[in-house]
């Protein structure tokens, strides 16, 4: 059962107290971009065997979105902060970094 | 004005714990910003309570105040005093970006007493009740609807959902408090 800690409630919810929300942090592409970036935007999706950024839904909590950093092969949770930004925590991305020093980082 | 009853009209059952509706309870939602002054203080001048924080549940002398969300609390009160309450938390808030409403005929209210009433609740809810204190709310799902539930004393938990599921989650705690179902 995957276990996320909810950086609004600093509860750990289940999975089954959550709803996925699926890739974090896609730029959005809107009125005047070229097609290529509006199908990017629509379709396209990372699907890493390794580490991921997703987004969560704290359903029948607090109802608030937020982000977690997981391991789609190990299903290890790096962790979870809170949806107002548009890149993961520096610190996040260090520790993952010391951790996984193959992993090409996020982007 | 017509006559205001609860969802289930204090029906109980007497099982290894007892479950009980509540009855008429007052229910206020108070949306706004948490960290700000003039929402602590007009939920300390309408209910006594302090403030709570992150996943707590403070009591005053008219009534709870529970942490729901960031920029949410519920306000438990008398039903009776339940409108009133509201005008006057509207009228304390002023210009504050805020919403108060009177939410207490959309919820039903069940207390489970008895001293494993944390295993009831545990055996449909994915949340930790060992953890529980009096003192702390949480708000997660029984069995598939949401709720909320908070221990009044170590042998009291108070469980809030809504009306339109009344029913189902009495059935459910019902069955939770089967005599014979006892885990530990």
């Amino acid at each position: 059962m995957l276990i996320l800690e909810c950086p609004y409630c600093g509860v750990m919810a289940d999975e089954t107290d959550l709803h996925g929300g699926g890739e974090a942090h896609l730029k959005r592409y809107g009125p005047g971009s070229s097609d290529d970036e509006f199908e990017t935007y629509l379709f396209h999706r990372k699907n890493p065997k390794g580490v991921h950024f997703e987004r969560w839904r704290h359903v029948s909590g607090c109802g608030k979105w937020f982000h977690a950093a997981r391991n789609t092969m190990t299903l290890e949770v790096y962790g979870t902060y809170p949806a107002q930004t548009t890149e993961p925590p520096k610190e996040l991305v260090a520790k993952i970094k010391k951790k996984h020093p193959e992993w090409g980082g996020y982007e | 004005m017509s006559n205001a009853v609860s969802a289930l009209q204090g029906a109980s059952f007497d099982g290894y714990c007892k479950v009980e509706e509540a009855g008429l309870t007052g229910m206020i939602t108070l949306r706004g910003d948490l960290a700000s002054k003039g929402v602590a203080k007009a939920v300390k001048a309408v209910t006594g309570a302090a403030m709570p924080g992150q996943g707590e549940v403070t009591e005053g002398a008219k009534g709870r105040v529970g942490w729901m969300s960031p920029d949410e609390l519920l306000l438990i009160v008398d039903h009776a005093e339940a409108a009133a309450i509201v005008e006057a938390a509207t009228k304390s808030l002023g210009d504050e970006h805020s919403l108060v409403v009177n939410v207490s005929d959309a919820r039903a209210v069940y207390r489970v007493k008895g001293a494993s009433c944390r295993e009831v609740i545990a055996k449909l809810t994915p949340a930790d009740t060992s953890v529980m204190q009096p003192g702390m709310l949480r708000r997660t799902r029984i069995a598939q609807i949401p709720a909320a539930f908070y221990l009044e004393d170590d042998e009291t938990a108070v469980l809030v959902c809504f009306r339109s599921v009344a029913q189902y989650a009495f059935d459910i705690l019902k069955d939770a408090a089967q005599p014979g179902g006892e885990v530990f």
